[in-house]
């Protein structure tokens, strides 16, 4: 169905003389029709130019030189354009908001149909067909902006889908989900392969979520100037050397499974003997931190968004040392949290204390001595043409020694050029950045917003170390975060969010392995005993063995 | 509207376009401050009944830009000075002095009660002019109206639809980036602070705009015409041709004191090199619609009701009637001509005339059900 034939994409080297990039190298492979392929890889290898090859838009719609040729449904990609290819591939983007075109759901489904002259009564079969197929059939006429995340990520694979195209491809659908939300969309996508035959392309971070769906894998890989891809490899095969693995592989690696179990339904069948073993470990004494004075204290706090309450009589108090992860849907309330912590939405009663201010009522240049926020898309406080005078204005702005915001970089990404303008950085380079220049001016108290967005394995363990040498430290580190495994590894305290309400607040290891939508998988394969992540699986059984 | 028969629907977005654009019409004829301030009134009455709602309203950042007009116009009538020879002096501001050469060109000097009137009209109607686009875009959205331009077109329409979603894209990313910079301690809106500001929002509104275009693209968007490289240069030439031709002969007719030759020529001859643009293409347009939008008799009603004061006026200014253009020397107020004041009034109906929007009719019908129950 895909043909990739010895495919390369290599830009040339820009007028500052920085030297021609090599975006992807070697792909050489053939996706079969009716299955859904996994391609996985670390940021930066070239996974979003894989995919973006399949219908064209690289390299018409994004410059370069394509080498090799790339054959869809035998259409050749360098004398076709993405729009000759609208018929046959259906492309999904990353994010879904910025890929509609018109204002109202069935208005985005029949787009595409428009185009290609979809005569006017099958295009509204195919509407209605698509809408319940999606579960959209509620909100048919709502506008786009006012859906949740998860049906305009619906909204948006609908809207290829509706012109009928034999392939779907997809980039992160569920990177900007919730656990639930991002089920929702898998599972849809799984209904389309089974039941309609239909080609699936995917990339994804959280392989946690998507593996067990895959019926074929592709790696990428990419080390110091060389990059790779691999042929086409069945699941359990590719999951034993990827770089980059969820939980449940991980578990199975460190105890030496064979084969690998894939899913958490698997892993269970082999851990009868395990947790058998473990039998109910013990608690390990939560920390008291009633006597610390907290260090963010909020009491009856409430916020309205437009006419929507977005908080309600939420209290909430974090002592120096704990990180608290924030968690539930999207829309839940927990970026609004965070922005009231340091002054930026304005609230309808209640109190916030953070360090010995209130927020509302500082000034910025004083809020950001008690309390840094980095937000979800860093790039946001990153203006500067370049790392260095990213680090020299961050200085000025906090009235610091100079040079103080380059040496906090230096320790948590030692390495990056102080020359590269912050849009080249990978996602997780710009997030040390971000996070780097907040830390700078030593913040109390460090709040993250979804901080796990886009980045690899590598990058993530890199963030949990970080913030776990912050709390030892003693700065209290809020996130709110969507990554339950993210929560599990270094959160010493879960809050749940629903609906502008506080739902649940206790140790994480209390929070997350009784819930079922946010256990992380180590806790779902062991249940009931209470393990959460795989190092604390191979600690336990090493002790008990 | 309350006990209106009519179930609610959309009207036809070139409806709404053509009564917004008949009232920019309206307004550039005039500086008189009463008969742009009815005008402004009555654009804004109309949207408040018949508005689109669901998307943020364009309204308010066209009155904000509107009122900085009216400002800028002030200052600078104020520091440079004014062809009006003004007697009634507020205030001097100290004069800068220039060499010979530059005669007719000062800097500082006086400012006179008239030259600020003349200066605040002006800027007025240039508002108002402002307010009506803004309206328009309340009313219908513009992609709704992208809908019906032709596939031909296929490089302006993907212009403008990124170049539609980029303005309020930079809007909602100037108030992220502010709130953002808080977070790095800075709270002033100082003025050095704008090119800081500027750089995040404008790549960020840029990058999503070029994913527009790459979406519009990847769903094939403009594959079903000019299928021979021949006709999709000669249709180019003549979108480019035309499209000039109707911008330049649009200014013309807006601008009151460009010359009539300029006008209504360029924009005839514009729209026929547009029109042929389309004929190269239009017999292998093979798009088909989704529910199109239907012309009925309320969207003729509106288009006539936002013409009359188009016409009116421009009759008005084209036979110099008293009262359209207010006493500059010495300064009075203008009175008001009972005549123009009910042609713009008659603008008005398109508020009763079209059907409300479904969405409008729904939050209404909530309110009534909300204060019922209490």
């Amino acid at each position: 169905m895909i043909e990739f034939r010895d495919v390369g994409v290599s830009y040339p080297a820009d007028d500052e003389g920085a030297g021609a990039t090599l975006a992807l190298h070697g792909a050489d492979l053939v996706i079969p029709e009716g299955e859904l392929t996994l391609v996985v890889g670390p940021t930066g290898s070239g996974k979003s130019t894989l995919l973006r090859c399949i219908n064209g838009l690289v390299p018409h719609f994004s410059g370069g030189t394509l080498h090799g040729r790339v054959l869809v449904d035998g259409r050749d990609t360098r004398t076709h354009r993405p729009r000759d290819l609208a018929d046959v591939v259906g492309f999904v983007m990353q994010d879904p908001v910025a890929s509609f075109v018109t204002d109202t759901v069935e208005e985005e489904l029949a787009y595409g149909m428009e185009s290609l002259g979809v005569d006017a009564s099958a295009m509204r079969r195919r509407v209605e067909e698509t809408l319940d197929l999606l579960g959209l059939a509620d909100v048919r006429r709502r506008q786009l902006r006012d859906l949740s995340g998860g049906q305009q990520q619906r909204v948006a694979i609908g809207a290829v889908l509706a012109s009928g195209p034999r392939i779907l491809v997809l980039d992160e659908p569920t990177s900007a989900l919730d656990p639930v939300a991002a089920e929702e969309v898998l599972a849809s996508l799984h209904r389309l392969v089974h039941d309609l035959g239909l080609t699936v392309v995917l990339a994804e971070h959280r392989l946690e979520r998507v593996i067990h769906h895959a019926d074929n894998v592709v790696l990428l890989e990419s080390g110091r100037g060389e990059r790779s891809v691999s042929g086409l490899l069945a699941p359990a095969e590719a999951m034993l050397t990827s770089p980059i693995y969820p939980p449940v592989i991980g578990l199975g690696r460190a105890l030496g499974w064979t084969p690998l179990p894939l899913s958490v339904r698997d892993a269970r069948r082999r851990a009868v003997v395990l947790r058998e073993r473990l039998g109910a470990p013990e608690e390990a004494p939560a920390v008291d931190r009633t006597g610390a004075e907290p260090v963010v204290a909020v009491s009856g706090l409430a916020v309205r968004r437009g006419t929507v309450p977005a908080l309600r009589d939420v209290d909430l108090d974090v002592a120096p040392g704990e990180i608290v992860a924030l968690m539930g849907r999207n829309g839940a309330g927990k970026s609004t949290l965070l922005a009231a912590l340091v002054g930026q939405v304005a609230r309808e009663h209640g109190s916030v204390r953070v360090g010995t201010l209130d927020p509302a009522r500082a000034k910025p240049a004083h809020i950001v001595r008690q309390v840094g926020l980095v937000p979800q898309d860093p790039s946001l406080i990153l203006y500067a043409s370049s790392v260095a005078e990213e680090c020299a204005a961050a200085d000025t702005d906090f009235g610091l020694e100079p040079g103080t915001s380059a040496r906090v970089l230096e320790r948590i990404l030692p390495g990056v050029e102080p020359t590269r303008h912050p849009h080249d950085l990978s996602e997780g380079q710009r997030l040390s950045v971000a996070l780097a220049l907040i830390l700078a001016s030593d913040p109390r108290v460090v709040l993250l917003d979804e901080p796990t967005r886009g980045l690899d394995y590598g990058a993530k363990r890199r963030l949990v170390s970080l913030l776990q040498e912050l709390s030892a430290g003693g700065h209290a580190v809020m996130l709110a975060t969507h990554d339950v495994e993210l929560a599990a590894e270094v959160a010493s305290r879960v809050v749940v969010l629903a609906d502008g309400d506080v739902v649940a607040d206790g140790p994480v290891r209390q929070v997350l392995s009784g819930s079922p939508a946010f256990a992380p998988q180590v806790a779902k394969i062991l249940h009931p005993v209470r393990l959460l992540t795989v190092d604390e699986v191979v600690d336990a059984a090493g002790a008990a063995s | 509207m309350a006990g209106s028969p009519r179930s609610p629907r959309l009207l036809h977005p070139a409806a709404w376009w053509l009564w917004g654009l008949a009232m920019a019409v309206a307004a550039s004829r005039t500086t008189n401050p009463f008969l742009l301030a009815l005008t402004i009134a009555v654009v804004c009455w109309v949207v408040l009944e018949r508005r689109e709602i669901g998307m943020t309203n364009p309204l308010l950042p066209f009155l904000l830009i509107g009122l900085f007009a009216i400002g800028l116009r002030v200052v600078m009538v104020g520091l440079l000075g004014d062809a009006v020879a003004g007697r009634v002096v507020l205030f001097r501001l100290p004069e800068v002095p220039l060499p010979e050469w530059s005669s007719g060109v000062r800097i500082g000097g006086a400012v006179t009660l008239e030259g600020v009137l003349v200066a605040a009209y002006d800027g007025l109607r240039m508002a108002t002019i402002l307010v009506c686009l803004g309206a328009a875009n309340a009313l219908a959205s513009p992609r709704r109206l992208l809908r019906y331009v032709p596939a031909t077109l296929y490089e302006a329409g993907t212009a403008v639809v990124v170049a539609l979603t980029f303005a309020p894209q930079l809007v909602e990313d100037a108030r992220r980036v502010r709130a953002a910079r808080r977070l790095r301690g800075h709270a002033s809106r100082r003025v050095a602070d704008i090119p800081r500001l500027a750089v995040p929002v404008l790549t960020g509104a840029l990058e999503r705009s070029l994913d527009l275009a790459a979406s519009m693209e990847s769903r094939g968007y403009g594959r079903v015409v000019h299928r021979t490289t021949r006709s999709t240069r000669l249709a180019g030439l003549l979108t480019l041709v035309g499209l000039t031709g109707v911008v330049i002969g649009l200014y013309g007719l807006l601008d009151a004191t460009s010359p009539t030759a300029l006008g209504i020529p360029m924009l005839v001859g514009g729209l026929l090199c547009a029109l042929g643009a389309l004929a190269v293409g239009v017999h292998r347009d093979d798009r088909t619609h989704y529910r199109r939008d239907e012309w009925h008799l309320p969207e003729t009603l509106v288009a006539v009701s936002g013409a009359v004061p188009a016409v009116v006026l421009s009759v008005a200014a084209a036979q110099h009637w008293t009262g359209l253009v207010p006493p500059q020397v010495p300064a009075a107020l203008p009175a008001v001509p009972p005549a123009l004041a009910v042609a713009l009034l008659v603008a008005a109906l398109a508020a009763v005339l079209a059907p409300v929007p479904p969405v409008l009719a729904q939050s209404r019908l909530d309110l009534r059900a909300g204060a019922a129950a209490a």
